[in-house]
């Protein structure tokens, strides 16, 4: 029994020590990201872990840099005097990872395919005259009346940033998946070693010709140090947090923060935000239903429920949240303080105003039915807290437990609660895809069904995100950018529940892990 | 034999046609929106509707469920919604981790409860039928994830004998795949050991009693040869039926398991379409589980007549 106990342990450590060695050497990057990769077209999809694989295989005619300023990525740009004439020629040396070469009129397909289910995007074709690839480098777009974001709508980082692709899979017709990941990006994806909902890997793209500026958010020069990068998905945090202590992975891009703790203690751990911006949680009411068709009962509702509250329950630790009024972020160049007023005062001063805007509003007593995700960490607490303040203040609550799949199904739904409907759900939002009026989906007045769930409508807003489409400086669009801010508090557009950071953990091997929007791959050495 | 062994295969393909039906239907009528899971949560309806459009998803459920079928009986299991992959080709891929999971599992579980089995039945009463008795009561009680997590503390993170999580495949070489799935394979096992060795005990303890067994001690065989060649054997049809359906009800430890210790196997891609709504992958992993359950049913039958020569199929 002894002898057969040695075999079986040197077994194992021979086992062990095999596998420890090194099979060739490359650099490799192992991550655990925040999310699965199950789907690969970052055009159709608005889905954040789409949007960082996106940037890894596919580029971008402009990026944005850390001054929120559109430059230039693949193409530089010029603009007519009367901006009506936008110009961009491609740089030199840029190929597809299938070999050809990048040609304008590839890029003028993956506009139109990127504006077509892009809601920014719709907005930019509202306006422009054509669009059209005058030679192999040249392509030239030309509006039909005054536009003026069009550089920052070809640079936004999110939710769907306008990637290029070649022209045969830029015509896949709409609502149909890119499934063949041929880009132009700093990355090439392995599609052999791709396993939905576990594992992607993308390897050094060796033909990419990185720009000479220095890297800045997704502008500048992209240049890789790393030859491999796989993601690992994890279900487990646990499980994530043992494999980076362990050298099994060397970054996970979001980490629980009440598991930080254990993390901190590592010397061979850091920890920090590599986003550089962080999430606003939204709680959203639903304008077509009772209470909250009611705007005093929408601003009841905002009076009772507290920012600081709600972000205690979801994340804890003050250090990783900011309590702000902006809808746009609290540290992006349009942030203001307009409408401030509803998240101001003491917990029971604006109780009483709650109380007081409910009476006024001829409240009947009509359940409010508050959709509650069990299986979304982030999300699974708020509205058990809102309910109990939107209780004291006399609405009568009924909070519904569902997964998020059947969450994101129902919201969809402009039916009455008892078939189906909602009045009240929570998400959040990357400060990326809200900084602005014209991304900014849950600022849509129109009340449309084709807007974001909850459909409040306001002429106003309409004329003020229209007119902001063409205002011509930074002052005129804060202007407007604070009177809409004003308006979605008064009329109870939503409820901004505070902003959250993400906090990453990586190896402390790791070096120049860059900032930037979204998890950034570029820059990074080991 | 072989016309049992037919027989019973046809008798599978309405129990099949049924599981399809019903697997069909409830996934139709649970809340959800595959669209939404590939569009994402910022996807406005118009997005939704082109998806759904594409699809087929908003075609009558009558036909969805006819071109389904007619599919699989040309062998087509379709593709996932989601990614956009052949479901086979999906389950091809994480069938391997799941298998070696289980089959790992069922290594310890005999290896480790028949012995303990026959050795509490043997000693009835005694020390060891009590610390076998507790074993088991602790293999019952403890969540796999306890157990899964308690394993990687001591054996990865304190001795550092075994990686924390990951799996490698058989082609990568034995022992970097050993190395892996010892620890899950142990933690999975702990519920099984648990039940087989309470069912052997108690098989055992029944055919102890038997005429037999006392002739057979009367002749003067040795302990050994009366407990494993002649208790044992005639005490297998009961062990047998549970080692075989504890086989089969390892998906729902499976799924744990490769949770706590990352290995992407079927159970966690079953989660991942649920989560997602991705009906085709659901269907065809659940129809092929059922598949499996009315497979290892038919052989757990077969093998009866392995250890009892009296069992004879017609």
């Amino acid at each position: 029994m002894t002898f057969r106990f040695k075999t079986f342990g040197a077994a194992a450590l021979i086992a062990g020590s095999v596998h420890a060695m090194p099979a060739f050497a490359e650099t490799a990057l192992n991550v655990v990201m925040q999310a699965p990769l199950r789907t690969l077209d970052p055009i159709l999809s608005t889905a954040q872990i789409v949007r960082t694989h996106g940037f890894m295989v596919f580029d971008t005619l402009l990026g944005m840099d850390a001054k929120y300023n559109p430059q230039p990525q693949m193409a530089e740009y010029s603009v007519s005097a009367d901006k009506m004439t936008y110009t961009f020629a491609l740089r030199d040396g840029l190929t597809w990872h299938d070999g050809t070469p990048v040609k304008a009129e590839d890029c003028v397909a993956s506009i139109k395919r990127w504006a077509a289910n892009d809601g920014a995007g719709r907005t930019m074709m509202a306006s422009v005259a054509s669009i059209e690839a005058t030679s192999d480098k040249v392509l030239v777009i030309k509006l039909a009346k005054p536009f003026g974001q069009v550089l920052e709508l070809l640079a936004k980082p999110s939710p769907v940033p306008p990637f290029m692709m070649p022209k045969r899979l830029a015509e896949t017709p709409a609502g149909k998946q890119v499934t063949e990941m041929v880009g132009s990006g700093p990355f090439r994806f392995v599609a052999e070693q791709y396993r939905p909902g576990d594992q992607a890997v993308y390897v050094k793209n060796k033909d990419y010709k990185p720009r000479s500026e220095p890297m800045s958010w997704t502008a500048g020069g992209k240049v890789v140090n790393v030859d491999k990068v796989v993601w690992k998905a994890m279900p487990d945090m646990q499980t994530s947090i043992n494999a980076l202590q362990s050298g099994d992975v060397d970054l996970i891009e979001q980490v629980t923060i009440d598991l930080l703790p254990l993390l901190k203690a590592n010397d061979e751990i850091k920890t920090g935000a590599i986003n550089a911006l962080g999430s606003q949680v939204t709680g959203r009411f639903n304008h077509r239903l009772p209470p909250f068709d009611n705007p005093k009962a929408r601003q009841a509702a905002m009076y009772a429920l507290d920012q600081d509250q709600l972000m205690q329950t979801a994340i804890g630790d003050s250090q990783y949240y900011k309590l702000c009024a902006s809808v746009y972020g609290c540290d992006v160049p349009l942030a203001s303080d307009a409408g401030s007023e509803y998240l101001k005062g003491s917990a029971k001063e604006r109780m009483a105003k709650a109380k007081e805007l409910l009476k006024a509003s001829g409240y009947d007593g009509a359940p409010v039915l508050m959709m509650q995700p069990t299986d979304l960490t982030i999300l699974s607490t708020q509205p058990i807290v809102a309910a109990e303040r939107l209780r004291e203040a006399g609405f009568k609550v009924d909070v519904a437990a569902m997964d998020w799949a059947t969450l994101q199904s129902r919201k969809n739904s402009t039916q009455p609660v008892a078939q189906g409907g909602w009045n009240m759900l929570f998400t959040y939002w990357g400060v990326a895809g809200i900084w602005n009026p014209t991304v900014h989906a849950l600022l849509d007045g129109s009340g449309s069904e084709t807007a974001w769930s909850g459909w409040p409508r306001n002429a106003r807003v309409e004329e003020l995100r229209a007119a902001y489409l063409t205002a011509p400086t930074l002052d005129e669009q804060k202007k407007l950018a604070r009177e809409i801010q004003q308006i979605a508090f008064d009329e109870g557009f939503y409820f901004n529940a505070g902003e959250f950071q993400s906090v990453a953990a990586w190896r402390a091997k790791l070096k120049n892990l860059q900032p930037g929007p979204l998890t950034l791959f570029w820059g990074v050495s080991k | 034999m072989a016309s049992y062994f037919l027989r019973r295969l046809l008798m599978a393909i309405p129990v099949m046609f049924f599981v399809a039906l019903f697997v069909f239907l409830l996934l139709r009528l649970t809340p959800g929106d595959p669209a939404q899971a590939i569009a994402g949560d910022h996807a406005t309806p118009a997005q939704l509707a082109a998806i759904r459009d594409h699809l087929g998803l908003d075609k009558p459920i009558a036909s969805q469920f006819a071109a389904w079928i007619g599919n699989m009986a040309t062998g087509d299991f379709g593709e996932s919604l989601i990614s956009q992959r052949p479901v086979l080709e999906m389950i091809g891929q994480r069938i391997g981790p799941t298998l070696a999971l289980a089959v790992m599992a069922m290594i310890f579980t005999v290896v480790i409860s028949l012995p303990l089995g026959v050795l509490a039945a043997w000693r009835h009463g005694g020390m060891v039928d009590r610390f076998v008795m507790a074993l088991s009561v602790v293999g019952f009680s403890i969540p796999i994830f306890v157990i899964g997590y308690v394993l990687i503390a001591v054996f990865a993170v304190d001795l550092k004998w075994f990686p924390v999580q990951g799996y490698k495949p058989l082609a990568e070489g034995f022992g970097p795949f050993l190395h892996r799935i010892l620890l899950p394979g142990l933690a999975l096992s702990f519920f099984y050991i648990a039940l087989v060795s309470r069912m052997t005990r108690a098989s055992m303890l029944e055919v102890l009693r038997e005429d037999y067994v006392r002739t057979a001690r009367a002749k003067g065989l040795g302990e050994r040869i009366v407990l494993f060649r002649h208790a044992l054997r005639n005490a297998a049809i009961p062990i047998l039926t549970v080692v075989g359906t504890g086989f089969a009800m390892m998906v729902s430890g499976v799924v744990v398991t490769e949770t706590v210790f990352n290995i992407p196997g079927l159970g966690r891609l079953v989660i991942d379409g649920v989560l997602a709504r991705d009906y085709p992958l659901i269907q065809a992993i659940i129809l092929l589980t059922a598949g499996a359950y009315v497979l290892i049913n038919l052989l757990i039958d077969l093998s009866y007549a392995l250890s009892d020569p009296r069992i004879r199929y017609q």
